[in-house]
């Protein structure tokens, strides 16, 4: 591993023909942390992780997982020896049993954990002598995600792994992430499920429509984000608010609405020149900042 | 000891930790030399971060609240420098609770009020802003 990034890419890019479903990619994600990888249904979550894992070929740029190239296809073996993964579709084998599967699926990995299997089997409720065919999306789910918290990886990637979960199951997975990350497990986990997100990420990036439009730790972003909601005698125009870290600007009236990823100081003191009669500063829920930024540029 | 923590809140996850540590050994929930959970063990009973609970404990060592012992865990240290500390805050807090009042008797919603304190502190540009 290289200066403490677990996953780091550069100008990594995918086209289809003419169509750019990914532009200029450069992730760095720290180790021992848990970073949210969201955004919108289509943004490229799923094609940016079946490139890290040398499942799809990039058209442009390269990266590496803990010190080892993406591209290179030895090397590319060796990284999916040192992580786990669970793939939107939990791909199962629908004619073997949830035992079978199990079995067949922990003889890849000399770091399984028998102990931590069947703790898992009995929490998940599994039933180990039905076939995977005939198993409910939720349980499909809860295979997929034992099969990667079986074994101890030293990264976990995972992509929306709580569709098809229950809130208690979501629950669940949510406490088995804060665990493993505790024991020292880097977690790397696509969603566009705000509320799980906003409980235990540390890093947030979201990608819009193949491009990064935010990268940060989530507790700057609950520092720095502020609305700020003034009233003038008479109305200034907007691009007098228009200032580094200003995301947007709106007025309606008398009433202007601004927000800021930072420098809301400069926004108070610019509204006191303009002889602001209120002036509001309210947080920002990270639910509005991820819809601000997936909001058609 | 019960903590709670709110992800809708503006406020980061630790500071509101950090807060509600801090506050229970000013109301007395707290004592010197209690043992609080270990990090993992906070964080997967409040389904947070364990980066979470770390920064908070860290940060609280550093202001001489908490004494983190290799291996065996946090514990509350109120020792002369935090005691003093703790009475400092509770002066304060009193000053801000009569202003609070006295803004109150004059009709003003709580609301309203939140918002007064948050723009008169960001209207200090030039002053370096303390954590």
């Amino acid at each position: 591993m290289t200066n403490g990034l677990v996953i780091q890419t550069e100008r990594l890019g995918k086209s289809y023909g003419r169509i750019e479903a990914l532009k200029e990619l450069n992730l760095s994600i720290r180790a021992h942390g848990i970073t949210a990888f969201l955004g919108l249904n289509g943004a490229a979550k799923s094609t940016t992780i079946k490139i890290l894992l040398g499942m799809m070929r990039p058209s442009s740029g390269d990266g590496t997982i803990l010190g080892q190239r993406i591209s290179d296809p030895i090397e590319s073996v060796r990284i999916r020896r040192k992580i786990a993964y669970v793939s939107e579709n939990k791909r199962l084998y629908d004619y073997m049993t949830v035992d079978q599967m199990i079995r067949f699926t922990s003889a890849f990995y000399p770091d399984w954990r028998p102990s931590e299997e069947q703790r898992l089997l009995r929490q998940f409720k599994l039933p180990r002598d039905r076939k995977v065919k005939s198993l409910s999306k939720g349980m499909r789910t809860k295979l997929g995600l034992l099969m990667a918290f079986a074994r101890q990886p030293e990264l976990l990637i995972l992509d929306e792994p709580s569709e098809g979960l229950d809130p208690g199951g979501i629950e669940e997975l949510l406490e088995i992430l804060v665990a493993r990350c505790s024991e020292g497990t880097t977690i790397f986990f696509s969603s566009h499920q705000i509320a799980e997100v906003e409980r235990i990420a540390d890093q947030i990036c979201i990608l819009h429509a193949g491009r990064l439009v935010l990268d940060s730790s989530v507790d700057d972003l609950r520092e720095s984000y502020r609305r700020i909601d003034l009233i003038f005698p008479s109305i200034p125009a907007e691009h007098d608010f228009r200032i580094a870290g200003i995301e947007d600007v709106r007025t309606r009236g008398h009433q202007m609405s601004v927000l800021a990823s930072r420098n809301a100081e400069a926004v108070v003191a610019r509204a006191h020149d303009f002889h602001a009669t209120s002036i509001d500063i309210t947080p920002v829920a990270l639910r509005d900042v991820f819809l601000q930024k997936v909001k058609e540029n | 000891m019960f903590f709670k923590i709110t992800p809708t809140s503006g406020q980061s996850l630790y500071l509101q930790l950090m807060q509600q540590i801090r506050h229970a050994v000013e109301n007395g929930a707290l004592r010197d030399g209690d043992q609080l959970p270990g990090i993992r063990t906070l964080a997967q009973e409040l389904v947070v971060s364990p980066n979470t609970i770390a920064k908070a404990y860290s940060e609280l060592e550093h202001e001489g609240l908490l004494e983190l012992r290799q291996g065996s865990g946090a514990f509350i240290s109120v020792n002369r420098r935090a005691r003093s500390l703790s009475n400092h805050i509770q002066a304060a807090s009193r000053s801000v609770t009569e202003l609070v009042e006295q803004l109150r008797e004059r009709d003003f919603h709580d609301e309203e009020i939140r918002r007064m304190f948050e723009a008169a502190l960001l209207h200090q540009p030039e002053m370096v802003r303390k954590k």
